[in-house]
């Protein structure tokens, strides 16, 4: 039941993402979170090993999640399921439809998807931002700044914006997990020495 | 016969070409797009640099990550659909297997004191790479009065939804999306063609 639930979940995700990589970020989040599959937190760290491991970010979070939930079959009956729709609907272009980008009605749907995946990407940020840094989850349910977080954020946001103006090339974002991990060993263990953390 | 062990190799061929591709690129997307230039259209030359750019442009408009969606499309070109299936079977695969090992010590690795820590750091960090990526995807949007009601409408409705729990899909909005940039082209098209047409009168 699971593995079916995995497989069709990850379809749909697979169905519905448009742009690959980040964008589908909104949409698992969805999905992981209404299922009860993981917490926010989870998300987070899966989300980190999937962009530091080889591979498209998307297969890497449907082999995580599914492993989790289902072992190894939950993880390839996961990642068989985000992969499919592309799979299908690209051997379908590839074999009959070789004017596809000249359809109007397809040129006037991405239209409307473009910005709206944008929009979304960035309210995924957002919701995830105020949950991890300030614990809001819910209109008026009370929040707390988590001070470490939010000193980590702003390094790290400061040290992607330096080194695009310095060396006019984007920062690789394994460095800057890298670079986070450091900062929240010796942010931590200073913090637990004079009994903050 | 032979004609036969020439395909055989071939599919082998495109199996081994992406299964290093998959296993070789960071952050998917855009960066295994560089490579897969590098390796299928310099060195193999299985498919031109035009016919890249199509796929990337397909790509980009079709649904699912843009590595597969590209490894199915040259592997169609190249092998037919037996190419296609080597093609993503050898891109995902790579990551199938890391991922899945990771996903077995994961738990075991997070419960160490100073992995703990790095994770706490990491997570701030993972934060900031997912608003990045969504200013990089807006910034790359033409700004007109249309595009930014939708965007402003997904982040509002996005956010307010989550803030008091009201639980739907983003499934919906991008498909809301994609309706209103239907009837927005059409009515736009309608619109300019009644303009043309009083100019003849």
């Amino acid at each position: 039941m699971i593995l079916l639930k995995l497989f069709f979940t990850f379809f749909k995700i697979g169905l519905f993402t448009f742009g690959g990589g980040y964008a589908m970020i909104p949409l698992i989040s969805d999905a992981v979170v209404s299922n009860g599959w993981l917490s926010e937190e989870q998300f987070l760290n899966i989300i980190a090993v999937a962009e530091s491991t080889p591979g498209p970010v998307a297969i890497n979070v449907a082999t995580f999640v599914g492993s989790t939930q289902g072992g190894i079959v939950g993880s390839v009956c996961a990642t068989l399921g985000v992969v499919l729709p592309s799979f299908i609907v690209i051997l379908i272009i590839a074999s009959l439809l070789k004017n596809f980008l000249k359809y109007r009605g397809v040129q006037g749907f991405m239209k409307g998807v473009r910005p709206c995946v944008a929009g979304l990407i960035v309210a995924a940020g957002i919701k995830i931002g105020l949950s991890t840094l300030f614990s809001v989850t819910t209109f008026g349910g009370g929040f707390s700044v988590n001070y470490i977080g939010l000193i980590i954020f702003a390094v790290v946001a400061a040290t992607a914006y330096f080194y695009k103006r310095i060396s006019d090339k984007k920062i690789s974002p394994i460095l800057l997990i890298v670079i986070s991990a450091a900062l929240g060993i010796v942010i931590c263990t200073l913090g637990e020495r004079i009994g903050v953390v | 016969m032979e004609k036969k062990e020439k395909k055989g190799i071939q599919l082998l061929r495109l199996f081994l070409t992406f299964l290093k591709i998959g296993a070789f690129t960071f952050g998917g997307g855009y960066a295994m797009i560089a490579i897969i230039e590098h390796e299928i259209v310099e060195k193999k030359h299985w498919v031109s640099k035009e016919d890249l750019l199509d796929i990337i442009a397909i790509a980009e408009s079709t649904p699912g990550p843009i590595a597969i969606n590209s490894a199915t499309y040259v592997g169609f070109k190249v092998g037919g659909v037996f190419g296609s299936v080597a093609a993503t079977l050898g891109v995902v695969l790579p990551s199938l297997v890391i991922v899945f090992l990771i996903s077995l010590i994961f738990d075991r690795f997070l419960a160490f004191k100073y992995v703990g820590y790095a994770f706490r750091g990491i997570q701030a960090c993972v934060v900031y790479l997912i608003l990045s990526a969504g200013i990089k995807m807006l910034k790359a949007v033409e700004k007109n009065p249309f595009n930014i009601t939708i965007v402003c409408l997904a982040v509002a409705l996005t956010v307010a939804f989550s803030l008091f729990a009201v639980s739907f899909s983003s499934i919906y909005l991008i498909l809301l999306a994609g309706v209103a940039g239907l009837v927005a082209h059409y009515v736009g098209k309608n619109a300019k063609n009644a303009t043309q047409q009083e100019d003849k009168k």
